[in-house]
């Protein structure tokens, strides 16, 4: 066995037994403890990826080491950018809006009818679990290879999950904050706007939650079925076949960083919006 | 009867037990037959604008006279404008050869083509049969589906019983459900075909990837279920961790077990789809839509969604039966 990847694996090891030491020990509940042990446990794998690589000489083809990805991300920071743009703000980030617009504003109306209520919600439901990228094909072939086609993709893959969360989050009320509202002569819009839209935010923002990731999911899977010469899915797929997998896991990264970041602002608002809810309590 | 429709209303008076059983399925089926019409409706109505070029071109070639006579004109028109001049042809999109849309009905009789038709002459599982290609991907998502689960139970296990696991772990496990990990499935397909490994199991291995998080995440919140009350209780008793574990862990988790075992097969499912893209749209849904993409095949493409939908549904739906019965003689549903 060679050196380097002993040496790491003794990292790997001492870094558990430290873990293991801390999780353990006399500061288990302090923020710092919280916080220092998934990062070492985090740091600890990539050293052992990094000398599992090296040591073994596993070839570039097959897994580049985490400092070669991180070298190709810095040395390829514009074509990253360009690829970011053309995904995720263009595509992703347009069609999210749209489509969280159009699935509230459908809510709305749903709600109104008890009917449509219960003919929808299954149907939408059922919507739900289906494999809704596969209409990706269809929508490219419908909006062009640009990102507008992107964006109708993500636009349905979000519009269900928000749908459904929103409709049931308008009834989340019950009956006796509703008769309140009733005797004080509150009119539909009046009831809506203070009592059952901001009852309905820790579900809206669940269906917002789930959607971020779906989006960005929608956007690069769509990029296979064609896309102008820049984009993430687009660059991933053309860098697979040229097996410059250094590439491919800089723009992983990329977008590992986006879909978390995009995830952590809508988490942010959500704990503006719904401070009161008791899932926002902090401390205990 | 239109009052007996109406959630709130009060049961009828006479109620036969034919009656009772059947009200409530008319009151939960009726609107959703509602809806689906409504969509069907939709569905017609927009097929003929968006038909109405390739309807008029063709007639054209034949030599009929349409208005505008000019492609290049009706290419800048607008689709309904030209839907108004020339109703005439409102019946031919309905039967075109590569409709930008296809009907319900098209796409129907492509799914009974490529299934019941073969089946009965006898060819049901030859390379041309979505039923061939319907079970690729099914055998690809179970099999992803049964590693990811139980791989996802472990860890979950693993993590509600050691707490350096539950420090460690769990916030990248959490983390990993923001990322788009779909992006690497044309990576894990390539990189393990050049290690020698193809067929099912790169497929299988993505799928498994995906449903794994969502099973680690329900899962720990499952076993944690049980409250401390609970936990004292079978504390008092002596019971060791295995015990408390099978006793009681295991089975207040079964809730939470069934709703990510949902979860994880609709992902499943998806990574099996999108798994089969990369490979040069050889066999399996996935292949059939790249394909159907690469010649404007639409028929396939929406034949291909169609059954990958029905998939899901069956899937799913087995697992919803599995919940309903389980919980129900447990005693745990409402």
């Amino acid at each position: 066995m060679n050196h380097i990847f002993g040496w790491s694996i003794a990292f790997l090891i001492f870094a558990t037994l430290l873990n293991v030491a801390m999780a353990n020990g006399e500061g288990r509940d302090q923020a710092i403890t919280r916080l220092l042990v998934p990062t070492l446990f985090g740091i600890s794998l990539l050293v052992f990826w990094e000398g599992l690589v090296r040591g073994l000489n596993v070839p570039g083809v097959i897994l580049p080491a985490p400092t070669a990805i991180w070298e190709r991300f810095l040395a390829s920071t514009s074509i990253l950018r360009q690829d970011f743009i053309q995904t995720f703000v263009k595509g992703a980030l347009s069609g999210y809006v749209m489509g969280a617009a159009a699935a509230f504003v459908v809510a709305l109306l749903v709600d109104r009818s008890d009917f449509l209520r219960r003919g929808l919600l299954p149907v939408g439901n059922f919507m739900a679990a289906l494999p809704i990228i596969g209409v990706a094909p269809i929508l490219v072939m419908w909006f062009g290879f640009d990102w507008q086609s992107k964006a109708a993709v993500v636009v349905v893959m979000v519009f269900f999950p928000i749908l459904v969360n929103t409709v049931e989050g308008l009834r989340a009320t019950d009956r006796m904050q509703r008769d309140l509202m009733h005797t004080y002569a509150a009119s539909y819009w009046q009831s809506l706007l203070k009592l059952r839209l901001p009852a309905a935010m820790p579900f809206i923002f669940n269906g917002l939650k789930v959607a971020t990731t779906l989006a960005l999911i929608g956007a690069i899977v769509a990029e296979f079925f064609g896309s102008p010469i820049r984009g993430m899915g687009f660059r991933i797929s053309t860098e697979v076949g040229r097996l410059s997998l250094d590439m491919v896991w800089a723009e992983i990264l990329v977008a590992a960083i986006a879909g978390s970041a995009f995830y952590g602002f809508v988490a942010v608002i959500e704990r503006h919006v719904t401070f009161w809810h008791p899932s926002q309590r902090r401390g205990r | 009867m239109t009052s007996e429709l109406r959630p709130d209303a009060a049961p009828a008076r006479h109620p036969t037990p034919a009656g009772s059983r059947m009200l409530p399925i008319l009151r939960s089926v009726v609107p959703v037959f509602v809806v689906l019409a409504a969509i069907a409706a939709l569905w017609y109505t927009a097929l003929v604008p968006m038909n109405i070029r390739e309807s008029l071109t063709q007639a054209e070639r034949a030599g009929a006279v349409v208005d505008p006579p000019n492609a290049i004109e009706r290419r800048d028109a607008n689709a309904i404008g030209l839907v108004l001049k020339n109703p005439a042809y409102i019946a031919d999109t309905l039967r075109q050869d590569r409709p930008r849309l296809p009907g319900p009905d098209q796409v129907w009789r492509e799914l009974w083509a490529t299934t019941g038709a073969m089946v009965l002459e006898g060819k049901g599982l030859s390379k041309r049969s979505l039923l061939y290609h319907a079970w690729v991907t099914l055998s690809a998502t179970v099999l992803g589906f049964a590693i990811g689960t139980v791989g996802g139970i472990a860890l979950a296990v693993g993590i509600v019983h050691s707490r350096v696991m539950n420090m460690a772990i769990m916030p990248w496990a959490i983390a990993s459900q923001t990322i788009p990990i779909l992006a690497i499935a044309p990576m894990i397909i390539v990189v393990l075909n050049s290690i020698g490994v193809t067929g099912l199991l790169p497929k299988a291995l993505i799928s498994a990837y995906l449903c794994f998080f969502p099973v680690t995440v329900g899962m720990v919140k499952g076993l944690r279920s049980p409250d401390a009350m609970q936990l004292d209780l079978l504390h008092t008793y002596g019971a060791s961790r295995a015990q408390t574990f099978w006793k009681l862990r295991w089975p207040s988790s079964m809730p939470y077990f069934f709703t990510s075992m949902k979860i994880g097969m609709a992902a499943a499912l998806v990574g099996a789809i999108v798994g089969e893209m990369p490979t040069g749209a050889v066999r399996g849904l996935g292949a059939r839509l790249l394909a159907g993409s690469y010649y404007g095949q639409t028929v396939q493409i929406w034949s291909a969604l169609f059954a990958a939908a029905l998939l899901a549904a069956v899937l799913v739906g087995i697992i919803g039966a599995l919940q309903t019965v389980t919980l129900k003689r447990m005693g745990m549903s409402q």
